[in-house]
């Protein structure tokens, strides 16, 4: 399997709680309540105050609209992200919304095919460049080139959040299970 | 309690970073109460919050901070490692801190998993935690993998964390443990950047 924008299952490597064994505490951490169909999220739910607080983060670091960097940027920063570490599953997920919200889907997926080098316009080039530096450990947040492109404080801290979350998410991804092309 | 990352970034109330942090309240409210879910006994936080007593059951106070303290040693942020090597019987706060002096390295790197990906793998050192005992040095060793090489990470792995007495809930402690102070650490970062 290779980086890719198609729909992937994922499947765990230890056993996820199962969907009748969700006590009313479980089912909240899940904050939507839909992914108590998710082996992943079944998974995490064994922990249910860490899922609980992680979902809440995600979800502000990725929607909030008030003002910021774009979501088609956020989700940029989330896929260069995982192409670094190299995580196929969340990139195909992070992918797709990138291309979804942007409508540069060509742009993507010379992202995913050719890897975080390939070519890009200064704007992305910038927040992929971002995302990688921070995504190094030990990390570099390096600003200088986002704000050359225009992007103010919020903006540049929704970039780093949103590779920072990933970092995050890519780990979880990456070492409970792996992507199921089924 | 006081919030972690502002501790770390030094932020005032108030000030500039404070104001752009509370653009954010849920990301803001969450990192830090994720924390308290992977730090903070139950009993010292209001009702529903902080690691309750399951959870410390499946992965000890010291065994958190232990490895927290590995971590961030493996980042180099002095900051974070004192914060978690503080809580720590001093002579193995000394012996995690020799292990992540030795351990240091810098990532991601690895071997891809997909066949297809196999040209991208990069080779680089694999960690075996020396002078920790058995369930706790497992722990180490896992959280190398998550810190420098998750491409890597394999069924196998929590197979070895399995054999060393990991339960299940105890793994998925672990792994977001190690997965919550990559985020954490590097939120720090990029705040210190805003500065």
């Amino acid at each position: 399997m290779k980086f890719t924008q198609d729909q992937l299952g994922w499947k765990p490597w230890i056993e996820p709680l199962a969907e009748d064994e969700l006590t009313e505490e479980h089912r909240e951490a899940l904050v939507d309540r839909a992914r108590a169909a998710s082996p992943y999220f079944r998974l995490l739910a064994r922990d249910p105050r860490v899922l609980h607080a992680r979902t809440k983060t995600d979800n502000d670091i990725f929607h909030n609209a008030d003002g910021g960097l774009p979501r088609a940027e956020r989700e940029l920063a989330a896929t260069a992200t995982s192409r670094s570490n190299g995580c196929v599953f969340c990139a195909s997920v992070h992918a797709r919304f990138a291309s979804h919200y942007s409508k540069r889907e060509h742009d993507v997926r010379r992202l995913l095919d050719e890897g975080v080098e390939a070519e890009q316009d200064a704007r992305w080039r910038a927040i992929v460049d971002a995302s990688v530096a921070l995504t190094e450990t030990p990390p570099r947040a390096d600003v200088a080139a986002l704000r050359e492109q225009g992007l103010d404080d919020l903006a540049i801290s929704d970039a780093l959040h949103a590779a920072a979350f990933f970092n995050w998410a890519n780990r979880l991804m990456l070492s409970l299970g792996e992507p199921d092309e089924s | 309690m006081t919030d972690i990352i502002d501790q770390l970034v030094g932020i005032a109330p108030g000030s500039r970073l404070d104001v752009l942090r509370r653009r954010r309240p849920d990301a803001r409210e969450h990192a830090q109460r994720t924390h308290e879910a992977l730090f903070v006994p139950s009993f010292e936080l209001p009702a529903g919050r902080g690691v309750s007593d399951i959870g410390l059951e499946e992965v000890t106070q010291a065994e958190r901070h232990a490895v927290a303290a590995f971590v961030a040693g493996l980042h180099r942020q002095e900051a974070v490692t004192a914060l978690h090597a503080a809580a720590l019987d001093p002579d193995l706060a000394k012996r995690i801190a020799v292990q992540a002096e030795e351990a240091r390295t810098t990532g991601p790197y690895g071997r891809y998993r997909e066949p297809e990906l196999a040209g991208e793998s990069v080779e680089g050192p694999r960690y075996r935690a020396e002078g920790i005992d058995g369930r706790l040095a497992a722990a180490l060793e896992h959280a190398h993998l998550l810190v420098f090489r998750p491409r890597e990470a394999s069924p196998e792995a929590l197979a070895e964390l399995r054999e060393a007495g990991w339960s299940f809930t105890g793994i998925v402690t672990l792994s977001q443990l190690v997965a919550f102070l990559t985020f954490q650490i590097r939120v720090a970062t990029a705040l210190g950047a805003l500065a």
